[in-house]
């Protein structure tokens, strides 16, 4: 595994400044689209080769078991709060809009339906790439730069195994319970405020809550959630693996793992939406 | 196998190495005996830390070969070459200790990691990282300190521990003295004559402090720009007759090796 085998650089006469300048522009949109289709395989071939790390022994439990628990425990109390806020001012803004049209009984569908559907999965996902997400990068960019992970490989243990495949499992684990508990205090969010503020009955809340939830919208943000926290860990590994350049270096890929994996999160959530929902 | 009598441990040939338009290697040869260990002396950015990674596995090199025991390790499939690499040490130049693991399991991390017949449970290899880090005149209770707390001198002595914490038959160190003062860098060389005398390892060890060469190497050799341009014996380090080492090893700014200013 040669971290400086070199990326294959495009050698032509075109893009230097002055040729020509339409060549020129030409050719540095095809660099930048080989650029980006090369920078896609390679996060595609390290995503494979973390994962076939899952099916082939050794598995290193400790490692797995202390991101699981970075990713899980410690992130509690952000999504928790973003849930609860959001469920609150789903109720509070969705009330301005139905009152008009006498359909305040509409509330506590609309609540439960973005909540378990859109907004549990990505705030949560939003969150712990900012959270874990970066953390990771920093953790194993800071390997990286100052050779502990060249050090793994001389110690008979392959980095991949060893930082990345505990990593990835933990992050396709732990968001879905994530997102439970987002789902769970979401709702209660808007049941907050619509007996407290706005005046519901409570029991009828609930019964609306539960006559409108389907098992199915459950299910389908969990699988989004297993998707985002494998999206995490995956720009937080392959950002931190392939840093250099010492501080600044680890702080650029701390960065773009977080920007990476919050735009992924949100590309991704509108294409598992568009395959579940739009039927 | 009377050949295996004569055979280096380590035999390098064309080895040769490019990043981008900079050849770092170009064309080494280089015989290392068995039991012996040799200096590598060079500039900074004379390639001397990516001829030992390019001998790890950890660098492909572009061409050239690299036997170990007779053996082409660049030939050897992914497997045989994880068991090449158990039967090296490397002390890297800042320690690269793994700053999550407290210092005991830093130095047992290859015995922990081991599959198959050389396994130890955690608390054997905890012992045995006791007993390697008071081979490196550490008291056992260092071992459940964090690599953080420690100085740097500490640092290269957990660092040459866990190099030789499995019993390697090859032993690298990446420039061992860089960052100490001079009677922590001799302590350190000490350490080091005394820990390949008594595992019976080769040892290659790159450096550009001179005290440090003479101490260490039985042979000596010199990179400048990707070539080896001078091997003896360590002692005639001083007064190799040769130019360029004659500048190096007295430090000399006027000489045949130019001040590279820009790439």
């Amino acid at each position: 595994m040669s971290r400086a085998s070199a990326r294959p650089v495009c050698r032509t006469g075109f893009g230097r400044p002055g040729v020509n300048g339409l060549a020129g522009l030409v050719a540095a949109l095809g660099r930048a689209v080989l650029d980006t289709i090369g920078a896609a395989g390679r996060l595609a071939l390290f995503a494979l080769n973390g994962l076939s790390h899952l099916l082939r022994p050794p598995f290193y439990w400790r490692n797995f078991v202390a991101s699981f628990v970075e990713f899980a425990f410690f992130s509690l109390p952000v999504v928790a709060l973003t849930a609860i806020f959001s469920g609150m001012v789903i109720a509070l803004q969705s009330f301005t809009g139905f009152s008009r049209f006498n359909a305040q009984s509409a509330i506590a569908d609309i609540v439960v339906l973005s909540v378990v559907r859109e907004l549990g999965p990505v705030l949560a996902g939003l969150m712990v790439a900012g959270r874990v997400g970066a953390a990771m990068a920093a953790e194993i960019g800071t390997m990286r730069v100052t050779d502990q992970i060249d050090a793994l490989g001389t110690l008979s243990t392959n980095p991949m195994k060893y930082l990345v495949a505990p990593r990835l499992l933990a992050g396709i684990l732990a968001l879905p319970l994530l997102v439970i508990i987002a789902d769970i205090l979401g709702v209660m969010g808007g049941f907050i405020v619509s007996v407290l503020k706005l005046g519901f009955s409570p029991t009828a809340y609930i019964a609306n809550t539960a006559a409108f939830m389907q098992p199915m919208d459950v299910v389908v943000g969990l699988a989004k959630a297993a998707v985002f926290g494998f999206l995490i860990a995956l720009m937080g590994c392959y950002n931190g693996y392939n840093s250099r350049g010492g501080a600044q270096g680890v702080g650029a890929s701390t960065t773009s793992a977080v920007v990476a994996a919050s735009i992924l999160i949100l590309c991704f959530d509108y294409v598992l939406t568009e395959m579940f929902f739009s039927r | 196998m009377s050949a295996a009598a004569v055979t280096p441990k380590i035999r390098i040939r064309g080895l040769s190495k490019s990043f981008g338009a900079k050849r770092v290697l170009d064309g080494i040869d280089l015989d290392v005996a068995a039991g012996t260990s040799t200096v590598i002396i060079g500039g900074s950015g004379s390639g001397k830390s990516v001829l030992l990674r390019c001998i790890l596995g950890l660098v492909e090199p572009d061409a050239g070969s690299i036997e170990i025991d007779g053996q082409d390790v660049l030939a050897q499939g992914r497997r045989e070459q994880e068991a090449t690499r158990e039967r090296i040490g490397m002390l890297f130049q800042n320690g690269a200790l793994f700053d999550s693991l407290p210092v005991w399991e830093n130095v047992a991390f290859g015995l922990l990691a081991r599959r198959g017949a050389g396994r130890m449970s955690r608390a054997q290899a905890r012992a045995h990282a006791g007993t390697v880090l008071a081979q490196v005149g550490l008291d056992p209770s260092v071992g459940n300190l964090a690599p953080s707390e420690l100085s740097g001198g500490m640092q290269k002595r957990v660092g040459l521990a866990r190099a030789i914490a499995a019993t390697p038959e090859i032993l690298f160190f990446d420039e061992p003295t860089t960052g100490l003062d001079p009677i922590m860098g001799a302590v350190i060389d000490g350490l080091i004559v005394d820990c390949v005398k008594r595992l019976g390892s080769t040892a290659i060890a790159i450096t550009h402090d001179m005290a440090s060469a003479t101490r260490i190497g039985d042979r000596a050799a010199m990179l400048y720009q990707g070539r080896l341009v001078w091997q003896g014996e360590a002692a005639l380090l001083m007064h190799s007759g040769n130019a360029m080492v004659e500048q190096f090893t007295h430090g000399r700014r006027e000489g045949p090796i130019g001040m590279e200013l820009r790439r």
